[in-house]
């Protein structure tokens, strides 16, 4: 078996490994940086569990291999709050609206959503272009409507809005 | 809202949330121990074929491969025993073996198991697994399975697991004097509760001490250690079965499947710890699949359309294997048909039939979902012959308060139906009115007269909580004031931490941040009956409360004797005891339980410490009900199905944390949309699955599921426990696939059209096509 090295930064620390071509992003970031809070819900894309931000990008991370992370830079759910820190908005609003249930595809949810939050403008996150946003991570548990709220929330608090995001 | 409110019936925020939502949660493929192998599974290609040889030899040469099993090598373990059997079945015979010996009898059946250094070694020598098939013909559905032609899946006896026949009251009368007889055919597709995170399992066996921990049983972790320890040969005491956080359940989750045995065997055979963590090409396969039914049933109803009588016959595809669940799924299908319905006179007859197809076990509202669709389904179609609006037909049939207790004498599960509290009628009334269905209507009709086809309809449902006879809890108190809750429940994403801690906080007049709640735990927990049929909440949680009760007895007596006060001069307020009128002079529970030492304890004649155990034992089922509402919107071009809203009601009893019942509900109306329009696990003609992604296999994503409106009322607690609550974990979902039929109907005006779920787009193009017969 070939192996190769790479040189991946994860949540601003460097993981230098030589690995086979065949290793998931997923996998490397489980189980070799040891970063559990990344979920593989369906290893085939759909999902979106396994979703994290690659250059600040979302993506699938079951859908690449390690390799191809190589020099570049990824981030994970657990970068959203050092431990012993406050929630971030998004995680805050998930919580005060019940946004999660089971948990699972929460990260996923999260880790695609942020962007969301920080970058479109409140007035154009309505009820159909946050569903849109939603659309690609199934969740099982909510039946997504919390999702939708807390979105809403986390937008208008990120973005300076903070008078009608109190509860 | 002061200090003093209790926090049962608050929206408590969830105290599992914080390490979800950091991604600090454990789950079970997070459980990693020093030294593991790792499992595939090497899974039958056929549906039905005799097992000619198993070839593990290239396998076991194959790089970082420890061993292979094959279902030789455990030809003396008994197949996989029931969890819950009913008096009057032999089921024996259809249970499931932990590996396929002479025949498989489904795609996915475990026929190997290969054990590696790591997953992907494993994956790719299973692959170097070769199984000898010889074909067979295949059974691929219940009404064909049991005709005398079909090929019997097992030597020398039909494909019938059980002919189950429930009833009350003069049918056959009923029929004679009915001014309108109402017939229907109807079937249910088969779906399964996908729960987000797929199975996994990682077992640790100590050969020195002769102990096995294990990790990744969700749902009913003692009754996981009692299957173990008689398929291992283990004392019960040997094993202990550890929690983790779980990725959804919705019941599919819960049994003991064939890979709980063969994990916790390679890892005391070997000595080493051993892992599996399932994908969901496997999970689509090898999970309990649910819901496949066909109805043909029949009404008589009287000249105002009042029930007269029903008459029904079911098949139910349950698949290869009878799983721990037996025929559960099939005695509450019976049991749930007549519903919230005044039904004088009922005959039921339901054929259980085993095909060579994935195993059917419970998911979320087992047999309620089907039956619900029959009936609900049959309901409308009868309004719409006899001249009623569909609310209509209902208001004339639902049981009435003065009828209440309404017990008919149908007998399942063990004990009578029996609705013992609620207002159907007023149910109705209210969820109409919170709905404005009537608008909805009026929308309805003004959008098909500009000829869009948008239409409404109902589901009355009603679910039964809290089978499971009896639950567990017990309460400590560390020196440090931090109080523990154990519960015999179990984590399936519900927030069962919350509602315990609630139900614990207000007892104890303490805050449910000052509570963890641990559940799973066979070390901590000695006994427990766990989260299924709705019933932690109301019997775990009713167990715990006990638990608090008898805690805070003993604190005050204990204070009684520490602060020289008499017992009725004591006041508990904020986790302390203090003396009436001097709030200075009192103890904290840390203090109370500190100062219980063993010396103290002993002169006291107390157990030292503070703290309780309780058991709360359930005598009879609740009956949750409710309305689910929806409205549609059918495209002409695609056969889409669009839903525009939903609404779900439900009847709480006692709602212990709003905020997650309508989350229950909402997400249950969510899974049942999925049911009603876009799941179905389909076969080709040699059975095999064609839904094994979710390319295939399609869950609703945000774009599918409208906003959803819930409704909760508190009209009728049960007398059942002290909370007065009724289960709500499998609300929202139960009446869905009825309201979709009846919406669809509707749309079209023109009733007697949906006979099957899900109505995909195929479906519902056909059913355009179809000319009008009504």
């Amino acid at each position: 078996v070939t192996l190769l090295p790479v040189s991946i930064e994860i949540n601003g620390t460097t993981f230098n490994r030589t690995i086979e071509p065949r290793l998931l992003l997923s996998d490397f970031i489980r189980h070799e940086a040891r970063l559990t809070g990344t979920h593989v819900g369906c290893e085939h894309g759909v999902c979106g569990a396994c979703t994290v931000q690659l250059d600040g990008r979302p993506v699938r991370s079951c859908l690449l291999f390690a390799v191809q992370a190589d020099g570049h830079s990824v981030r994970t759910v657990e970068a959203l709050a050092v431990p012993g820190a406050k929630l971030h908005p998004l995680q805050q609003a998930f919580h005060e609206q019940h946004a999660l249930q089971c948990g699972f595809c929460t990260p996923g949810f999260l880790m695609t959503l942020e962007p969301v939050v920080r970058d479109t403008p409140v007035q154009q996150l309505d009820e159909e272009t946050i569903r849109e946003a939603l659309a690609g991570n199934l969740c099982r548990c909510t039946g997504y409507h919390n999702i939708v709220s807390a979105v809403r929330v986390a937008a208008e608090r990120m973005q300076g809005n903070g008078e009608s995001a109190e509860s | 809202m002061t200090a003093t409110d209790p926090y049962v019936g608050r929206s408590v925020l969830r105290l599992e949330d914080d390490r979800l939502l950091r991604g600090s949660g454990r789950f079970v493929d997070d459980v990693d121990v020093p030294g593991q192998l790792w499992v595939r599974i090497v899974r039958s290609p056929l549906a039905h074929a005799r097992i000619v040889g198993v070839d593990a030899s290239e396998a076991l040469s194959a790089p970082g491969v420890v061993t292979v099993l094959t279902g030789e090598d455990v030809a003396d373990v008994e197949a996989i025993p029931l969890r819950l059997d009913w008096p009057g079945y032999e089921l024996e015979p259809f249970l499931q073996p932990v590996l396929a010996r002479e025949r498989v009898r489904y795609v996915g059946e475990p026929v190997a198991v290969v054990l590696a250094e790591t997953p992907y070694l494993a994956e790719d020598a299973a692959e170097r697994v070769f199984v000898d098939l010889d074909p067979l013909p295949v059974v691929l559905d219940a009404r064909e399975g049991i005709a005398d032609e079909a090929e019997p899946l097992r030597e020398g006896r039909t494909n019938q697991v059980v002919l189950m026949e429930k009833g009350y009251g003069d049918v056959d009368a009923a029929f004679a004097n009915a001014d309108h007889v109402v017939r229907a055919k109807f079937t249910t597709g088969r779906h399964t509760g996908v729960p987000m995170e797929t199975r996994g399992l990682v077992a640790d066996y100590d050969p020195g001490r002769g102990r096995m921990t294990i990790w990744g049983a969700t749902l009913v972790t003692h009754y996981h250690r009692r299957v173990l320890s008689r398929l291992l040969g283990l004392a019960l005491n040997q094993i202990e079965y550890r929690p983790t956080d779980s990725g959804g359940s919705f019941g599919v989750r819960g049994d003991f499947f064939p890979e709980d045995f063969l994990v916790a065997h390679l890892a005391y055979k070997l000595g080493r710890p051993v892992k599996w963590t399932e994908d969901r090409a496997e999970h689509l396969v090898a999970t309990n699949h649910a819901r496949q039914q066909r109805y043909e049933i029949e009404g008589a109803f009287d000249g105002e359309g009042r029930l007269l009588g029903l008459r029904t016959e079911v098949w139910h595809d349950k698949g290869a294997y009878l799983r721990p669940t037996g025929v559960t799924v099939a005695e509450i299908t019976l049991g749930i048909l007549p519903g919230p319905y005044r039904l004088p006179a009922y005959q039921a007859k339901l054929h259980v039939v085993t095909t060579n197809k994935t195993p059917i076990g419970a998911y979320r509202a087992p047999g309620r979902y089907q039956t619900t669709f029959a009936r609900e389904r049959l309901l409308d179609i009868a309004a719409a012959q006899i001249g009623l609006e569909p609310a209509e037909i209902r208001r004339r049939n639902l049981v009435a308060p003065d009828e209440i207790p309404w017990e008919p004498g149908l007998i399942y599960a063990g004990e009578s139906f029996m609705l013992d509290s609620g207002d159907f009628t007023g149910m109705l009334e209210k969820s109409l009115e919170a709905a404005h269905y009537a608008e909805w209507e009026q929308e309805a009709a003004q959008l098909r007269s500009e000829g869009r086809l948008v239409g409404n309809g109902i589901g009355y449902w009603i679910d039964k909580s809290g089978l499971g006879v009896y639950e567990t809890a017990g309460i400590e108190v560390d020196p440090s004031g931090k109080i523990r809750v154990l519960t015999g429940g179990a984590s399936t994403g519900q927030g069962i931490e919350t509602v315990m801690a609630q139900i614990a906080a207000d007892v104890l007049s303490v805050s449910p941040e000052q509570i963890e709640v641990i559940y799973g735990d066979t070390n901590l927990i000695p006994d427990g009956v766990g989260s299924w049929s709705s019933r932690s909440t109301v019997i775990g949680g009713s167990a715990v409360r006990a638990a608090g009760l008898a805690t805070v007895e003993k604190a005050r007596r204990l204070a009684s004797e520490f602060l020289e006060v008499a017992e009725q001069d004591l006041v508990v307020e904020e986790g302390r005891v203090y003396v009436q009128g001097s709030p200075d002079r009192g103890m904290t529970y840390g203090e109370l339980a500190s100062a219980n030492d063993t010396l103290t304890a002993a002169r006291l004649d107390e157990d030292p410490g503070l703290g309780a155990r309780e058991i709360f034992i359930d005598k009879h089922m609740n009956y949750p009900y409710g309305v689910n509402l929806v409205q549609i919107e059918i495209d002409q071009e695609t056969g889409g199905i669009q839903v525009r809203r939903a609404f779900c009601s439900a009847e709480c009893g006692k709602a212990i944390n709003p905020m997650l019942v309508a989350g229950q509900a909402a997400g249950g109306v969510a899974q049942g949309l999925g049911g009603a329009l876009l799941e179905e696990f389909v076969y080709d003609e040699d059975g095999t699955p064609r839904a094994t992604s979710f390319m295939d296999y399609l869950l609703p994503t945000a774009l599918e599921v409208p906003p959803i409106q819930t409704l909760l009322l508190e009209d009728a607690p049960t007398p059942t426990n002290p909370l007065g609550a009724k289960g709500m974990g499998e609300t929202g979902i139960i009446g869905i696939g009825a309201a979709i039929g009846n919406a669809i109907d509707d749309a079209l005006q023109r009733p007697d059209t949906v006979h099957a779920l899900p109505v995909t787009p195929e479906r519902m193009l056909a059913l355009l096509e179809t000319p009008v017969h009504a």
